[in-house]
């Protein structure tokens, strides 16, 4: 019997080892360990046996059942690890292929610094205030102090619409909007109003579309140090500076009174600009403390209310943050202009996240 | 304007360089543009001495000079001057210099064989007149080797002074210095008006019919005058202020206009009919200008006349007929007044941009124009000779006698600058303005004569303070709320930003382009509701009704320079009759999605790529998108089978689909939409209760053969509404016609997704729920397939 064992042992091992795929490894275990198997037989015949032979053999063959139990599961999973393995490595593919382009999108230069502005002025308390952009002759001019043979009409390069009601304009500038804001609500005001303006001007560096913003701020006690802040504050905060250096220069603008032409000192160094400092003058914007005229054709009391104004041409504000140096490009819609020159959807400013892209 | 420094020596002594005076003007608001100065420009030119002049072998009409140069051994020069010649004395070009007036850096070169070594210049090569006849000739005793410019008084920088509209003073050089004299840059020299002895009464009548128009009008006669070129330091004087010398009398009127912004006009006494009138022009007049133009004048312009004829655009511009010329003996000479408002719409109407309209649309001193009329006349006569007949003076110029009360503390309160009463009341006074005090320790200031643009206490700031110095105002903090900043967006801005980020999340560029489009383009979209009377071009003539022709342009531009796919996005506004829509236009061309190892052919952008994107903008602009519903076919610049408009009730939110054949031309396949911002019903922004269920949701699939003119949408809808508590969600997976599906019919594959939420579904909630999804896609002509 003992011979028996050990025969068995050699043959299903022998058998098992050579077996190549899990049906031969299955054939193995039907052989051996099936209802009609070697070992199973060899088992049943342990019956037969006397007492004391049963205990000595009876050991030996459940030691070779699970023996051969043991070698067939783990025969079965090495196939099956193996043939894992050689699926996979069917399935290799060229990792380097280039995957399916997604078009890459873009948000305009002028979107980008219209939030600027809407996110700086936010936190100096400035709401963003709108108004159309056909305009009537009162709220462009008039009520700006601005009447219809004043000299200033001719800096204006006005666009007229034809029909009724007849005097009716594509406004010059966003001042307008100061009109609507003050005749719309009561003091104390302060708002920026971005948008688009016209004037009969086309050259390198005049279009005849282009964008402005226009800042008021209307209190009982706002005065031209405010305003100095205000746009030093501003200046800092867009171009991401420690300190700005403006010159304040006296201008004319009928609406205001005094009013200023504002420079701010920079530097060309190695033909590159650098806002600061006071090497060089940028002529940026024009403000001035809102003229009484204005203040009164609104229904505000000038001996009330007083406050100050600016202007400032937000597509020039692009070109010297962001280095484009052809305002007709802007609106050229050039697809490699505005790839190279736009900014990414998620790319948000933020004041947490500074102003530069 | 251009200001000569000599011209402003002649009324302000000063010790002050071209630098400190140009500074000076800027901080005054006076602001220097650019300081050009000749002897800069032509500082390599030095004067040199022809030794000697021979025939050149190989050409007639050239010559080879020895110069002397004053820097040693003589120089060989090739010239082509006929009065170059031994013993001449002229100005000299080294190698290397830029010759300006011919746009030249000269070199070592060889002319017909000969070297030459540098260029004797003529005046025109110097850009110092038109003379080109001849090589410019000097006195005998000119310094051989000396800088030319300097030598000849050229050494005189000229600023160019932008002077705003409301500074009609500072329109003359003698205001400018009035200006610095008092930001005490040196001492004003103020003109001597002499007083002129007349001998004749003045022959030509003088009347005013249009005293609204030209409400003073002033002359005196000068007989026996020679009218000759001007002498040097007048002619100088011009053309160093830009202008060209014309004869002694013409060149005086300029002198007083350039000088003191006072215009005058001189009339040639022999060729006027009559006396001289103030009036209103007649229809159908004309005038023949000294611009050479014929201009067609109406009864709101001021014109002079005699008995026949205008002679005048009264204060723009004279008449070449009564011009005085060389032969001219007897003249009269005008000083008037005429209305700025007046003078503004004739200039703008006959567009006449004029020295005189310049001025007298600012309005000139009426203090000066009797002043004026003698300075004038006198100078005339000191270089033209003759008699001075009495002045006549019709009218009077409207007197400016105003007086402002002011509070000194207004200063502070308007620039926060304190400045000390006595420097307040000193600045105004050195300004010319009167001051007195007045009630309540106010002052009452009176207004000069030359300063109509002084109105009211906040121009008296301006005066002090720009005198003050408008640096020295210091920044002073907004008071600022406590706390974080509030919020100030408004939604409709809100809106905005998220679908101008969305757009450019999804891939698409954002376009800025012109509000005005052709009118041709504007009525393939729906036709223009403003027409700009004064466009710059008839491409920009007509106010946009779509955002869609400008993007369409662009994408044609960018395909026509080799791009294959262009997705471009634009927000902004059109322009309806009925207002201003703030809209986001959107538009896709060339191919959606590029040929691809992984995804095979290129394929061509379609309707559904604009419909997608479209939603993708509704959502966020915060559109309820599963509530809208689509209406077929969109406006008539789409293609009538591709195309929709996307409503909300009845309100349509957007229009999409593909761009109509005719319009999309050769750019083949154009997609676009365009999205109406104003019409998205503010997003409730509420979201309910968080309530997942715990229960497996089940999916069914239902195939249905419906009538092909059966808009999706509408199955959809039915079967979504078949249940509305279990149904979640219903998608569309198949859409398939030909082979087993009938003619005029289609089969539709609905996928539906049920969430149980209070118990598992039995087999018999399960079949009601079929038979409900059947019943409902029945109402609509739709039969379960088998």
């Amino acid at each position: 019997m003992t011979e028996t064992v050990d025969a068995l042992r050699a043959r299903h091992l022998a058998d098992l080892a050579a077996a190549a795929t899990p049906e031969a490894v299955e054939a193995v275990r039907v052989e051996a360990l099936g209802r009609a198997g070697t070992v199973t037989a060899l088992l049943r015949s342990l019956g037969g046996l006397d007492a004391e032979e049963r205990r000595r053999v009876a050991p030996r063959v459940q030691a070779l059942r699970e023996e051969l139990a043991a070698a067939i599961e783990a025969k079965t999973s090495a196939l099956a690890a193996a043939a894992l393995a050689a699926r996979l490595a069917a399935e290799r593919v060229d990792m380097s292929l280039p995957v399916v382009p997604e078009p890459q999108g873009s948000i305009h230069p002028i979107a980008r610094v219209m939030d600027e502005l809407a996110e700086i002025f936010a936190d100096l308390g400035f709401a963003v205030a709108e108004g159309p952009e056909i305009e009537d002759d009162w709220h462009n001019f008039t009520a700006l102090n601005i009447p219809p043979e004043h000299p200033a009409r001719a800096m204006h390069d006005t666009f007229y619409l034809e029909g009724e009601p007849s005097g009716r304009v594509l406004r010059t500038h966003t001042s307008p909007v100061q009109i609507r804001t003050m005749t719309g609500g009561r003091p104390p005001i302060r708002i920026i109003a971005p948008g688009r303006v016209y004037r009969s001007d086309s050259d390198a560096t005049h279009t005849p579309m282009f964008h402005q913003v226009e800042g008021l701020v209307i209190d009982r006690d706002i005065h031209l140090g405010h305003l100095k802040w205000t746009l030093e504050t501003f200046l800092k905060a867009f171009f991401g500076v420690q300190e700005v250096v403006l010159r304040l220069r006296p201008s004319f603008f009928p609406f205001t009174e005094p009013s200023v032409e504002v420079d701010v000192g920079c530097s060309w160094e190695g033909g590159r600009l650098g806002i600061g400092g006071s090497a060089s003058w940028l002529e940026i914007l024009g403000a001035g403390m809102v003229h009484p005229k204005v203040l009164a054709n609104c229904g505000l009391d000038p001996a009330e209310w007083q406050g100050f104004a600016f202007g400032c041409g937000i597509d020039r504000l692009a070109m010297l943050k962001y280095g484009m140096t052809d305002l007709r490009a802007f609106f050229d819609a050039d697809l490699r202009w505005l790839r190279h020159h736009g900014f990414r959807a998620l790319d948000v400013p933020t004041l947490s996240g500074g102003m530069a892209p | 304007m251009k200001v000569p420094m000599s011209w402003l020596r002649r009324h302000l002594e000063t010790e002050a360089d071209a630098g400190a005076i140009a500074e000076a003007l800027t901080r005054l608001g006076l602001e220097v543009e650019a300081i050009a100065n000749p002897a800069e420009r032509l500082a390599p030119f030095t004067i040199a001495r022809v030794l000697s002049a021979e025939r050149h072998p190989q050409a007639d009409k050239l010559q080879l000079l020895a110069v002397d140069t004053g820097a040693g051994e003589a120089v060989q020069v090739v010239c082509g001057a006929p009065n170059a010649r031994a013993g001449l004395v002229g100005v000299f070009a080294a190698p290397g210099t830029h010759v300006p007036g011919i746009d030249l850096t000269l070199k070592v070169t060889a002319i017909r064989g000969v070297e030459s070594r540098g260029m004797m210049c003529s005046a025109r090569e110097l850009e110092l007149g038109d003379d080109h006849s001849g090589i410019i000739e000097l006195p005998e005793d000119a310094p051989v080797g000396a800088p030319y410019a300097r030598w000849a008084g050229l050494d005189d920088p000229v600023f160019e002074v932008a002077v705003t509209p409301n500074r009609a003073d500072c329109m003359g050089v003698f205001g400018i210095a009035r200006d610095l004299a008092a930001a005490g840059l040196g001492r004003l020299v103020p003109p001597e008006v002499p007083a002129l002895a007349a001998a004749f009464p003045c022959p030509v009548p003088i009347a005013i019919a249009d005293d609204d128009g030209c409400p003073a009008f002033f002359a005196r006669a000068l007989r026996g005058v020679r009218n000759g070129p001007s002498p040097p330091w007048l002619a100088d004087l011009l053309v160093k202020a830009g202008l060209r010398p014309v004869s002694a009398l013409v060149d005086v009127t300029n002198y007083m206009s350039l000088g003191f912004g006072r215009p005058l006009h001189v009339y040639d006494i022999a060729r006027l009919k009559g006396g001289l009138t103030a009036r209103r022009a007649r229809p159908g007049e004309t005038l023949h200008a000294l611009n050479g133009r014929t201009y067609a004048l109406d009864a709101s312009m001021c014109v002079i006349a005699d008995d026949a004829a205008v002679h005048d655009i009264g204060g723009i511009m004279g008449g070449m007929d009564s011009g005085v010329s060389e032969e001219t003996t007897d003249v009269l000479v005008e000083a008037a007044w005429f209305n700025p408002a007046r003078i503004g719409a004739t200039g703008r109407a006959l567009g006449i941009a004029s020295d005189a309209r310049a001025r007298f649309e600012r309005g000139v001193d009426p203090a000066f124009v009797a002043p004026g009329l003698d300075l004038a006349v006198a100078l005339m006569q000191a270089l033209c000779g003759g008699e001075v007949s009495e002045a006549v003076h019709v009218g009077a110029p409207p007197a400016l006698d105003r007086v402002i009360r002011f509070a000194p503390q207004t200063t502070a309160r308007l620039s926060g600058l304190d400045v000390p009463a006595a420097e307040q009341r000193a600045i105004l006074e050195r300004l010319g303005f009167a001051v007195a005090d007045g009630p309540g320790g106010d002052w009452q200031v009176a207004v000069p004569s030359w300063r109509r643009d002084a109105e009211g206490p906040a121009d008296l700031v301006e005066e002090v303070v720009r005198l003050h110095g408008l640096d020295r105002v210091a920044a002073t903090p907004l008071p600022r709320a406590p706390g974080v900043a509030r919020p100030v967006a408004t939604p409709a801005q809100l809106t905005e930003r998220r679908v101008r980020r969305a757009l450019a999340a999804r891939g698409l560029d954002e376009a800025v382009t012109w509000s005005f489009i052709a009118e041709a383009e504007a009525e393939r979209f729906g036709g223009a509701a403003h027409r700009l009377v004064n466009p710059l071009s008839a491409e920009l003539a007509v106010m946009r009704p779509s955002l869609l022709p400008g993007l369409l342009a662009a994408a044609g531009r960018n395909m026509a320079r080799g791009e294959r796919s262009v997705r471009l996005f634009e927000l902004g506004r059109r322009y309806l009759a009925e207002g201003e829509r703030v809209t986001a236009g959107l538009l896709l061309a060339g191919e959606g999605r590029p040929r691809h190892w992984k995804t095979g052919k290129a394929r061509l952008v379609d309707a559904f790529d604009a419909k997608a994107a479209a939603l993708a903008a509704l959502a966020a602009a915060g559109a309820p998108v599963e509530r809208l519903a689509t209406r077929q076919p969109g406006p008539a610049w789409y293609h009538p089978g591709r195309s929709a408009a996307l409503l909300l009730g009845r309100t349509v939110l957007a229009e999409f689909g593909e761009l109509h054949p005719a319009l999309a031309g050769d750019l083949g396949a154009v997609a676009a939409a365009e999205i109406f911002l104003d019409a998205v019903p503010a997003s409730r922004g509420r979201r309910g209760a968080y309530q997942p269920s715990p229960l497996m949701p089940v999916r069914r699939d239902f195939a249905f053969l419906v009538p092909e003119t059966l808009p999706a949408e509408e199955l959809l809808r039915a079967v979504a509404g078949a249940d509305r508590a279990l149904i979640a969600d219903v998608e569309l997976f198949d859409r398939f016609t030909g082979a087993g599906v009938p003619d005029g019919q289609v089969s539709l594959a609905v996928g539906v997704t049920l969430q149980p939420r209070a118990r598992t579904l039995a087999e018999a909630d399960l079949a009601a729920l079929s038979a409900a999804v059947e019943a409902a896609a029945a109402k609509l002509g739709a039969v379960l397939r088998g």
